[in-house]
């Protein structure tokens, strides 16, 4: 069990070199681009740059991600492999300004 | 006001609920106002605290540590509601029996409310946190001190009501079905926090997704509609899980219930000391 848990670990770390990272920067409440192309079929790191002051909740239904980003800091959310589509994102805490889509293909 | 009012009472929902359900869950064991109060107030501290250094805390582990630290705070919820539902599972059949009216031993009654205010500890922090982030964003993009304090309360008031209302409701259920019901909503929980851990730990790369999305009941019931949020925190319902978040919630429902037929079967071999025969 112990053993067979290892494996799935280091699945993850191997896998790790060849996922392309895609940033993502957080400025005045929008994201920049706010529409991100990535491969479809391929797990993908977003890299998600909050540039602003405060902190912002990266959210999205389709993607099934939830992340808090505090403000002036970086961090990573890993999504995919996923099938060709949209998926939109916003930014819970400033709804109405940070919305976005990832555009897998 | 309203949006962070609304904001507020989203984060608020799901500690309220589950401290409405564990307290009820308790109600036999004696001081667990003060234990369940403990446990608000060092998760409150607790949020705090983590709220300060999340910027520290969202760059560590090569910028997944919020996953990490999310997904260890569920993971010890989990183990604290299991622990929790299979000792109750034998406490409760003794008091439906009427073997004893109240917990044996003082000792007894306070390692498991010292669970119990760790999962309330765990849940009003992970929530907590967040919050206290967001009303530091409002604070930092120059909202009125006001409109923040009063949307704030109206969130925290809201997710108080439905806390206590499922507690009020859950109280009126005949003592008959009570541990059952108590028992099967714990176990539900647990089990989306299962899930939730699960997704985690997904999210920071730390596990495969396996099939992801399992399943995509969306259009039926999305997880932003009220029944889909009020089930998500309920019963860790999930419109898109992956192939592993499934596995965890199932898992985890297993071994409890498991555990708890375990405990429920074994009786104890000698006479019970202090407790009038049962029928």
């Amino acid at each position: 069990m112990s053993r067979l848990l290892l494996c799935l670990l280091a699945l993850p770390a191997a896998a790790l070199a060849a996922t392309p990272e895609i940033p993502l920067v957080i400025k005045d409440h929008r994201f920049e681009p706010a529409e991100v192309r990535v491969p479809a079929g391929t797990k993908v790191k977003l890299v998600v740059d909050n540039r602003d002051a405060t902190p912002e909740e990266f959210e999205s239904h389709e993607l099934n991600r939830e992340k808090v980003i505090p403000g002036g800091s970086k961090a990573s959310i890993f999504i995919g492999p996923l099938n060709p589509g949209r998926y939109p994102f916003f930014g819970e805490f400033n709804e109405a300004t940070a919305k976005g889509v990832v555009i897998a293909e | 006001m309203l949006g962070a009012a609304i904001i507020v009472f989203r984060e608020t929902l799901e500690a309220a609920l589950l401290i409405g359900i564990v307290a009820a869950a308790a109600r036999s064991l004696p001081g667990r106002g003060r234990w369940i109060s403990l446990g608000v107030l060092a998760g409150i501290l607790g949020a705090v605290v983590l709220a300060t250094s999340a910027g520290y805390v969202s760059e560590l582990a090569d910028g997944v540590g919020q996953e990490v630290l999310n997904a260890v705070v569920l993971a010890a919820a989990v183990l604290m509601l299991a622990w929790h539902n299979i000792w109750m599972s034998r406490h409760a059949r003794e008091m439906v029996d009427g073997a004893r009216a109240v917990v044996r031993q003082v000792t007894e009654g306070s390692r498991e409310l010292s669970a119990v205010a760790l999962v309330v500890a765990l849940a009003v922090l992970r929530e907590g946190s967040e919050t206290a982030l967001f009303l530091y964003g409002m604070v930092a993009q120059g909202e009125a001190a006001v409109q923040i304090t009063l949307g704030g309360a109206l969130g925290l008031a809201g997710g108080a009501v439905l806390g206590l209302g499922l507690y009020a409701g859950l109280l009126r259920v005949p003592v008959r079905h009570f541990f059952s019901v108590t028992a099967l909503m714990v176990l539900l929980i647990a089990a989306g926090m299962a899930g939730q851990c699960a997704r985690f730990l997904i999210q920071g790369d730390l596990l495969p997704a396996l099939a992801a999305p399992l399943w995509d009941t969306s259009a039926w019931l999305s997880n932003d509609s009220v029944l889909g949020s009020l089930l998500h925190v309920l019963a860790g319902y999930d419109a898109r899980p992956s192939g592993m978040q499934a596995l965890f919630y199932f898992a985890t429902l297993a071994l409890i219930l498991a555990g708890m037929r375990l405990v429920r079967e074994a009786r104890p071999a000698g006479p019970r000391l202090g407790a009038p025969a049962a029928t």
